[in-house]
């Protein structure tokens, strides 16, 4: 049996570094971090004190952390439902319909993408500029008098967020939702057609089913990404204690000399973000269709 | 024909649906095996090399930080090392400020001074983020030998050590002689900057961080505009809130602040001329019913009032993206006066500004009519993390960063050692802002004491500071703020740094 014994030689050696590289860099500090939240200490000092899980019982007092996991939950719910809507929408339109300058949009879209979160935060913070930032003046112009919204202030900050965080992810979204949909057989909206099916009916009818693994991979995805993104977004664009959400509020201790409470913080979010998309995944199950 | 043919052996040549193919056959086949066996060990042996290469990638970056291994200090000035016996290297880390902005070699040019006059070599790295740099390697146990980053900056790298009583006591280096002088560097820094809790943190007379780079400060504004309408600086709060009516009139708001932030330097000097000094040093250290006594009151009252005077876009850009707008509102003639530090000429210096306009600075107003005027002396530290390799070379460094060579070189950024007699040698705008001093205004020092962090308890900026946010766009009330000033109190007390 030497070939055989020498193929799995060459997949365990193809493997290994993976693995290992998983294992040393992934699961060790995910660990390290269930251990950490067990001890009080400053990041940079030596000495630890096993505490138990008394930073879980500090945790879920401070009225700090349940208001940035509540701004998590709303940024999460908000972003996901807005971002899905239009990515869903334009990569519709740009795939079914016959638009002059498809490609223009695809790749316009797309865009935001590959600009980096700081980049992002330098545009919109000239978009938001009180006084001749782009928001203010073109609502000016439209209502014919001038309008200060402080967008970077209490209240509205968290809608700036919301907006920032939205114009960022929708083309990426948009892009793979376009892929799956054009796989799907143009003779099944043909005879759709014939049987008098409008194009709201054909999306929701055809289209969606069809797509929906796609959309469920998607989901679950978007939703564990978000809530790093949001912590990059809230870091960039606005000031601390603005609109904090969990990782900003596990940083913010960490700078204020309690290592092992942002750890516990860190085990909080990280069980979240893993509930969640074991929920959603649960969720969204539905029997997957054959084209 | 383009078809690769092996050189020697017997082939079979034969045709199939993507064209012509090639197989050796009989005695070069166990050849070609053999060639093939040698193929897979190679493209294993890469598949390993690639994964070591990742580990070393990873885990070699703190190592290339091992002072003992760079003789050679890595800053590639062009000073020839001078040829000692003893190779020893110091590794010095080092905040690119503003003062770095305007003269980028300042830190270089002093290590290699250093290094000229002991012979110690210094392995410099300067960042404007440097607790990112060396924040990773020092959580490793790696640790600079000397550390130059203030307290008060946003990620508290300096407050943990303090915290943590993780820093070398440097009191003996009070008494050192200066390398290449004869003064000691004790007889050097001038008066009162190494009795303030920002060098003895722990308040036992012992010294653990060395005062850096001083810099007065106030309210900054256009004296120009001042001229132009006829107006004065006012001298008390009542002048400032008559001052803040009448520019009202004119669409100009009296106030502004970068970010929240640049109150500390302001309430502290606001407690001073509101109490003395007896007050601020009970205050700062949450003493037991300071909150509720007539001086804080004062000091609540002025601040509360400021915020109703505050140009109202303030709190939407107080962030470290869009800060800057907030000084433009100043450089605009949108708001007359805002807290900063003498750094706004050099960080402001390419922004568009008012016609007629000139940099102006006002010590804080007196509480009450012949009462005192204070300007926050604001300055930085460099310090010695106690788990630093070279504590002695690194004392060394930190006695010469007094020496006159080193002064002269962070002038020319503009960075002023808080040594005596360096007033005299300013020119520019640095002269006005250096003589406020001299002008009746009286120096404020200190600050918060360090308390051991306790989860749930904030630090002292977002208890004291950042509500300031949201008393200007009155998500906030004035109550809310002092009881919450007050809790908080009471806890910092209880976990003081003895």
């Amino acid at each position: 049996m030497r070939p055989n014994k020498g193929r799995s030689r060459f997949i365990f050696f193809c493997v290994a570094p993976a693995t290992v590289l998983f294992f040393i860099f992934m699961v060790m500090p995910t660990l390290n971090v269930f251990r950490m939240s067990l001890f009080e200490r400053g990041a940079y000092s030596p000495t630890e004190t096993f505490v138990g899980l008394q930073n879980f019982q500090t945790l879920m007092k401070d009225t700090k952390f349940i208001t940035s996991m509540q701004n998590t939950i709303l940024l999460i719910v908000v972003v996901t439902i807005i971002t899905f809507f239009f990515a869903l929408l334009f990569a519709g339109i740009l795939t079914r319909e016959k638009i002059k300058g498809q490609d223009f949009f695809r790749v316009v879209f797309y865009i935001p993408n590959i600009l980096s979160v700081v980049v992002i935060a330098g545009i919109f913070s000239a978009v938001y500029k009180p006084e001749n930032g782009m928001l203010n003046s073109i609502l000016s112009f439209l209502s014919g008098k001038t309008v200060l919204v402080l967008w970077k202030d209490q209240p509205m900050v968290i809608i700036s967020v919301i907006i920032a965080m939205v114009w960022q992810a929708i083309g990426y979204y948009m892009v793979m939702y376009m892929a799956s949909m054009s796989a799907v057989p143009e003779s099944l909206y043909e005879s759709a057609d014939l049987d008098g099916a409008g194009r709201i009916t054909q999306f929701f009818q055809i289209t969606l089913p069809l797509i929906w693994t796609n959309i469920r991979t998607t989901l679950t995805f978007f939703i564990i990404s978000t809530i790093n993104m949001a912590f990059l977004f809230v870091k960039a664009m606005v000031a601390k204690g603005m609109a904090d959400v969990g990782l900003s509020f596990m940083y913010t201790q960490k700078d204020a000399g309690l290592y092992g409470y942002s750890m516990a913080a860190g085990v909080v979010i990280f069980l979240f973000s893993f509930l969640l998309s074991l929920l959603v995944n649960q969720v969204t199950r539905r029997e997957p269709l054959e084209m | 024909m383009g078809l690769p043919l092996p050189l020697s052996g017997v082939y079979l040549l034969y045709k199939d649906g993507e064209g012509m193919r090639c197989l050796p056959v009989r005695q070069d086949f166990n050849d070609w095996r053999n060639k093939e066996k040698m193929k897979r060990i190679l493209s294993m042996t890469l598949a390993f090399l690639m994964l070591l290469s990742l580990l070393a990638g990873c885990g070699g970056a703190p190592q290339t930080n091992e002072p003992q291994n760079t003789p050679e200090p890595a800053s590639d000035g062009g000073a020839e090392t001078p040829d000692t016996p003893e190779a020893q290297s110091i590794q010095v880390a080092a905040l690119a400020s503003g003062y770095m902005e305007a003269y980028p070699n300042m830190w270089k040019e002093v290590c290699e001074a250093f290094t000229e006059e002991t012979g110690i070599a210094v392995d410099l790295l300067t960042d404007k983020g440097l607790e990112d740099m060396i924040g990773p390697s020092m959580q490793g146990g790696d640790y600079p030998d000397v550390i130059h980053l203030a307290t008060g900056r946003e990620a508290g790298l300096t407050e943990q050590f303090i915290k943590d009583s993780n820093i070398a006591e440097i009191t003996d280096v009070l008494s050192m002689t200066v390398p290449g002088e004869s003064a000691k560097v004790g007889d050097k820094i001038a008066g009162g900057f190494t009795d303030t809790s920002l060098t003895n943190p722990y308040g036992d007379g012992k010294t653990y961080l060395a005062p850096m780079f001083y810099s007065p400060c106030g309210l900054f504004y256009n004296a120009g505009l001042f001229a132009e309408k006829g107006w004065e600086v006012p001298t008390t709060w009542d002048e400032m809130w008559a001052l803040g009516d009448k520019a009202k009139a004119e669409d100009i708001y009296l106030f502004t602040y970068p970010t929240t932030g640049y109150f500390d330097a302001f309430l502290w000097a606001l407690m001073y001329s509101a109490g003395g000094p007896e007050f601020f040093e009970a205050a700062t250290h949450y003493e037991e019913g300071i909150w509720d006594t007539p001086e804080a009151q004062t000091c609540f009252d002025i601040i509360a009032k400021l915020a109703t005077y505050t140009n109202p876009v303030t709190p939407a850009q107080a962030n470290d993206q869009d800060f800057t707008q907030n000084q433009q509102l100043v450089l605009d003639n949108k708001a007359l006066f805002m807290p900063n530090g003498t750094w706004i000429v050099g960080e402001m210096a390419e922004a568009p500004r008012a016609d007629g306009f000139e940099w102006g600075m006002t010590a804080l107003p007196a509480v009450s009519e012949g009462g005192d005027c204070y300007s926050y002396t604001w300055f930085e530290q460099a310090w010695i993390p106690a788990g630093a390799a070279n504590v002695d070379a690194a004392k060394q460094f930190i006695a010469f960063l007094y020496s006159d060579k080193a002064c002269e070189i962070f002038a020319k950024g503009g960075a002023i050692q808080p040594v005596l007699g360096i007033a005299d040698s300013l020119e520019g705008d640095n002269k006005m802002f250096y003589s406020i001093y001299d002008n009746g205004a009286k120096a404020a020092m200190g600050g918060f004491a360090a308390y051991s962090a306790v989860a749930g308890l904030g630090t002292t900026r977002e208890v004291f500071l950042d509500p300031v946010n949201g008393l200007v766009s009155g998500t906030i009330s004035v109550d809310q703020w002092i009881s919450d000033i007050k809790a908080a109190s009471d806890q910092m007390r209880a976990n003081l740094m003895e």
